[in-house]
C-alpha cells in the first residue's frame, strides 16, 4: 500500500493508480476536460495540473497520468496550481471565445482581464477574440468565412477526446486531426462527410466543450431510437430498461443498433457498471422446458387505428390513440404526467371517440368490451390534469362491472360531455374562424337529432381489442382452436370456460376474448387451479378410446404402422404381428378405420358399434 | 323424425336421409355451436360422431348407403388443424379413391360429401347441411335396398335359368 497527502489529507491505496483517481475518491475535487472512463488517461487539456512535493522536491504535473508514489505531498489548489489554470482558462478561452463550458470555468477561477486579445497571422484559429468581453458576458458576433470543417473550431479545445473515442473505444476512426501548429483542428479525413461514421453520436456526448456539430460529420441526421413502451413519444437508447415495472428490473440491450454489435467496439456501459454485470457476449438462447400444463395468457392487441383513415390518426399530429394518452398522462411517462400536444401546447379541449374498431362491420364486429371504462378514466384524468372541455362521443355507454355505473356517473357531475353518435370523420377543414387550427369533429348527436361540428385540440382514439397478430401459430403450435373472430376458443362457454380442446392446455386473459383486468385475474386463478389439479394429481388419465389388435386376425401387412401420428404402432418382428402401444395412443381410429383385414378395433367406437348407428339413425 | 303420426296421410312425402359422420373437435363442436347459437338447418341429417374424420372406415359410407340413406357427409377439421395432426388427410386420401368405386356403382357423386368445418363454423354447418339435402333431394332417392334386391332378383333368376340351362341337356 502506498501512503501519500492530498491537501494534508493523509491517503492510503493501492499501487498503481492515479492521483486524480485517488483525489477524486477522497471527495477531493480537480477540474478536468478531457478524462473519460473508457479513454486512458492522456493529459491534454492539462487542467488537471496540481503540485507534487517528493523527496525534497517540488515539480507540476497533470495528476491524470500521474501514478501515486509512497510520500507524496499533493496540493491541488495551490497559489502556483491556481494561476497555471487560470492562464490555461485564458489560452483556451482565446480559442474558443464562444464556449459556454471555458466561459464558466473562467468565471470560476476569476479571470479578470484575458491578456490574450489577438493571435497573429492570417489563418489564425481567432480572428475576434475579445474573450475579456466574453468573461463580462457580452455578445460576441461570430467569426465570418470559416472554412468548411467539421468541428465548430471556435468551441474546440483540441483536447483529441473524440478522436480517441471514435477511433480506439468505438473502433470507427472518422474524425482525426489535421495540420500543426495554429491550423490543427479535428476534421474527417479529407473534410469529406465520412461514409464510415454510423451517426452514433459518442463524439459530440464526449466532446467537454459541445464543439461537434454531428450532422457535419456525417449529413444523415442520426436515427433516433424511438421507446417501444412510450408507443414511439420518447426515445431511448440501445441500452434502456423496457419499462418501469419490467420483470426483472434489468436494462437490455438492443442488438440492433448497440454499436458494439457493429463495430465489436464501445462498452462504455460494461466500464460505467460498477457491478460489472454487463455481457455484451450473451447470446439468444432457446431454452427447452418439460411441462405437464400450459397456460395460454398470449393476450391481445390493439386495433391499428390507421385502418380508420377518415380518424386521421398518423395524419393530424393531434390524434392520439388511447394508450399514448395513457402514457401521456402517466407520472412516469414521457412528460411526466403533464399532458402536452405534440406541438407543446396543453389542450383545452377533447374529444374521445369510442369504439374505434369496435362494433363495426368496416373492422371488427365484436365489442371490445373495455374501452368505455378506459375512456371514462382518460377522460376523468385529462379533464383533472388540464381542465380541458372534454367530449365523449359513444354508441352505447357499456359499464357493467362493479362501481362502473356509478364512475361514469361521476364523470357526468364533473361536467364530462357525452354525445351518442359514431363519429363520422376528424378533420383540420375549418368552417368557421372558430375552427381555425383546430381539429373538427364530425358526429351526428343522434340525441339531439342532427349533425355537429366539435373543434377541439385533442383528439383520443379509443382503439378495440384484437387478436395477438399470430394467434394462429400459437394456436396450431397447442392444437387448439380459434373462434371465427381469431380468440382462442374454449371447450364449453360454460362448463369449461378455460380449458381447450386439448387436454392440459388452458387460457387465461384477453387472448380468449376481450376482457377487462379484474376479468383477467380472476380467470387466470381459474386456470391456475384446473392447472394445479393436473399437477397435484400426478397421473393422467388415458383415454378411453384406445385402439387395440386382434392378433389372430392379423396379417401383418404394417399398413397401419407408417400411419399412426404418435408412433404408437410398432411391428413385432417375431410374431410377425402389428403391437399398440396404449400409452401413446390417442385414440383418433385412423389405424382401425385402414386395417384391410379389420383385425383393429377402437374400444367405444367398434366397427359394429357404428354399423348398429348407422342402423338406428336410419331406422324409422 | 318430427313425426306426429297423423292417420290421413297415406304415404308421407319422401324426405331425403343423410348420415352424418362428423369428428368430435371440429364439426361436431360445430353443430354443438349451431344448436346453442340456434341456428335452424335441415333436420335430414342424422350426425355419428367419431374420434376424428381419420376414423371412417369407407365401409361405413357404403353401408350408411346401403342401408337407406340417400346422402353422406363427412365433416373434419380443415387441413393443418386436425386434433390428431393428420387424420382428415387420410380421410381426403381414401374419400377420393371412394368417389371412384361409388361412380362405378352408379351413384352420383354428389351425394357424398366431405367438408372441413372448424369448431366455430357453426353457420357453415348450416349452410353445408342445407346445401347436401338440397342436392340429394334434387338426384332424388337413391333407393340401394330396393336395387340391391333388384339385383338380387336378377342375379337369381340368371342363376335359375342357368340351372335350367344346365338341367335340360341333362334331361334331354
Amino acid at each position: 500500500m502506498i501512503k501519500l497527502a492530498i491537501n494534508g489529507k493523509a491517503i492510503t491505496t493501492e499501487p498503481g493508480r492515479t492521483v486524480l483517481e485517488v483525489a477524486r475518491e477522497a471527495g477531493i475535487d480537480i477540474p478536468t476536460l478531457c478524462s473519460h472512463e473508457s479513454l486512458p488517461p492522456y493529459g491534454s487539456c492539462r487542467f488537471c495540473i496540481v503540485e507534487v512535493a517528493q523527496r525534497g522536491r517540488t515539480r507540476m504535473q497533470t495528476s491524470c497520468t500521474l501514478p501515486v508514489g509512497e510520500g507524496m505531498e499533493v496540493q491541488t489548489h495551490s497559489a502556483r496550481v491556481l494561476k497555471i489554470r487560470t492562464i490555461l482558462v485564458e489560452l483556451m478561452l482565446a480559442r474558443c471565445p464562444e464556449s459556454e463550458v471555458l466561459r464558466e470555468m473562467a468565471r470560476e477561477v476569476g479571470v479578470p482581464h484575458c491578456r490574450f486579445e489577438r493571435v497573429r497571422g492570417e489563418k489564425s484559429p481567432c480572428h475576434h477574440c475579445k474573450a475579456c468581453a466574453l468573461v463580462a458576458e457580452m455578445p460576441l458576433q461570430t467569426p465570418d468565412g470559416l472554412p468548411s470543417t467539421f468541428v465548430s473550431r471556435s468551441g474546440c479545445i483540441l483536447c483529441g477526446m473524440c478522436v480517441r473515442l471514435c477511433d480506439d473505444v468505438m473502433k470507427i476512426g472518422a474524425l482525426g486531426f489535421e495540420g500543426r501548429g495554429m491550423r490543427r483542428r479535428v476534421t474527417t479525413p479529407f473534410r469529406e462527410p465520412s461514409e464510415f461514421c454510423i451517426t452514433c453520436g459518442a463524439c459530440s456526448s464526449v466532446c467537454p466543450t459541445g464543439a461537434i456539430e454531428l450532422l457535419r460529420v456525417r449529413p444523415q441526421a442520426p436515427r433516433p431510437i424511438p421507446a417501444e413502451f412510450e408507443l414511439g413519444l420518447a426515445n431511448r437508447k440501445p441500452i434502456y430498461i423496457p419499462f418501469p415495472q419490467a420483470v426483472p428490473r434489468v436494462p437490455v440491450i438492443d442488438k440492433e443498433v448497440c454499436v458494439n454489435f457493429m463495430t465489436g467496439g464501445c462498452k462504455i456501459c460494461e466500464d460505467n457498471c460498477q457491478a460489472k454485470a454487463i455481457d455484451h457476449g450473451q447470446q439468444d438462447r432457446i431454452q427447452e422446458v418439460e411441462v405437464g400444463t400450459v397456460i395460454v395468457a398470449t393476450g391481445f392487441k390493439t386495433v391499428d387505428p390507421r385502418r380508420m383513415a377518415y380518424y386521421g390518426y398518423g395524419v393530424y399530429p393531434g390524434v392520439y390513440s388511447a394508450l399514448e394518452v395513457e402514457r401521456l398522462v402517466n407520472a412516469s411517462g414521457p412528460t411526466g404526467g403533464e399532458v402536452r400536444l405534440r406541438d407543446g401546447r396543453t389542450p383545452k379541449s377533447v374529444g374521445i371517440i369510442h369504439c374505434v374498431g369496435s362494433r363495426d362491420k368496416k373492422t371488427n364486429r365484436w365489442c371490445s368490451r373495455v374501452c368505455c371504462m378506459y375512456s371514462l378514466k382518460l377522460a376523468h384524468l385529462l379533464l383533472e390534469h388540464t381542465g380541458a372541455e372534454i367530449y365523449n362521443f359513444y354508441i352505447d355507454m357499456r359499464t357493467p362491472g362493479k362501481g362502473y355505473e356509478e364512475f361514469y356517473d361521476k364523470l357526468l357531475e364533473e361536467g364530462v360531455q357525452f354525445i351518442r353518435g359514431r363519429v363520422g370523420e376528424v378533420t383540420d377543414w375549418a368552417m368557421t374562424p372558430d375552427e381555425e387550427g383546430k381539429l373538427v369533429i364530425r358526429v351526428e348527436d343522434t340525441l339531439a337529432g342532427f349533425v355537429r361540428r366539435i373543434p377541439v385540440d385533442m383528439v383520443v382514439l379509443s382503439t378495440g381489442l384484437e387478436p395477438q397478430a399470430d394467434a394462429q401459430e400459437v394456436r396450431r403450435l397447442l392444437n387448439m382452436s380459434c373462434g371465427s373472430e381469431g380468440f382462442f376458443l374454449e371447450r364449453h362457454p360454460k362448463l369449461a370456460p378455460v380449458n381447450t380442446f386439448t387436454d392440459g392446455v388452458f387460457l387465461a386473459g384477453a387472448c380468449q376474448g376481450p376482457r377487462d383486468i379484474p376479468d383477467t385475474v380472476a380467470q387466470a386463478g381459474a386456470a391456475a387451479a384446473e392447472a394445479m389439479v393436473l399437477i397435484d394429481k400426478g397421473f393422467t388419465e388415458q383415454e378411453p378410446n384406445t385402439a387395440y389388435v386382434l392378433e389372430n386376425e392379423c396379417s401383418g401387412c404394417k399398413s397401419c404402422v407408417p400411419l399412426c401420428p404418435y408412433s404408437a404402432i410398432t411391428f413385432d418382428e417375431a410374431k410377425q404381428k402389428a403391437a399398440i402401444n396404449e400409452a401413446l395412443c390417442k385414440g383418433c381410429g385412423t389405424c382401425a378405420a385402414s386395417c384391410p383385414s379389420g383385425s383393429i378395433g377402437q374400444r367405444l367406437f367398434e366397427d359394429q358399434e357404428v354399423f348398429s348407428e348407422i342402423d338406428g339413425v336410419l331406422a324409422d | 323424425m318430427n313425426a306426429i303420426p297423423s292417420p290421413a296421410s297415406t304415404t308421407p312425402p319422401w324426405r331425403p336421409r343423410i348420415v352424418a359422420f362428423f369428428c368430435n373437435w371440429c364439426t361436431y363442436t360445430a353443430a354443438d355451436l349451431a344448436g346453442v347459437s340456434r341456428l335452424k338447418y335441415a333436420s335430414n341429417v342424422r350426425v355419428i360422431r367419431l374420434m376424428c374424420s381419420g376414423r371412417v372406415d369407407p365401409q361405413f359410407i357404403v353401408e350408411a348407403l346401403v342401408k337407406g340413406a340417400d346422402g353422406v357427409l363427412i365433416g373434419g377439421c380443415h387441413p393443418g388443424d386436425c386434433h390428431y395432426v393428420e387424420g382428415n388427410y387420410k380421410m381426403l386420401r381414401r374419400f377420393r379413391m371412394l368417389q371412384r368405386l361409388l361412380q362405378s356403382m352408379g351413384i352420383e357423386p354428389e351425394r357424398v360429401r366431405l367438408e372441413w368445418i372448424s369448431a366455430a363454423e357453426g353457420e357453415k354447418v348450416k349452410r353445408v347441411v342445407n346445401d347436401l339435402t338440397e342436392a340429394v333431394r334434387k338426384l332424388g332417392p337413391l333407393d340401394l335396398p330396393q336395387k340391391a334386391a333388384d339385383w338380387d332378383k336378377e342375379l337369381a333368376e340368371l342363376e335359375e335359368k342357368i340351372q335350367a340351362g344346365e338341367a335340360a341337356p341333362a334331361a334331354a
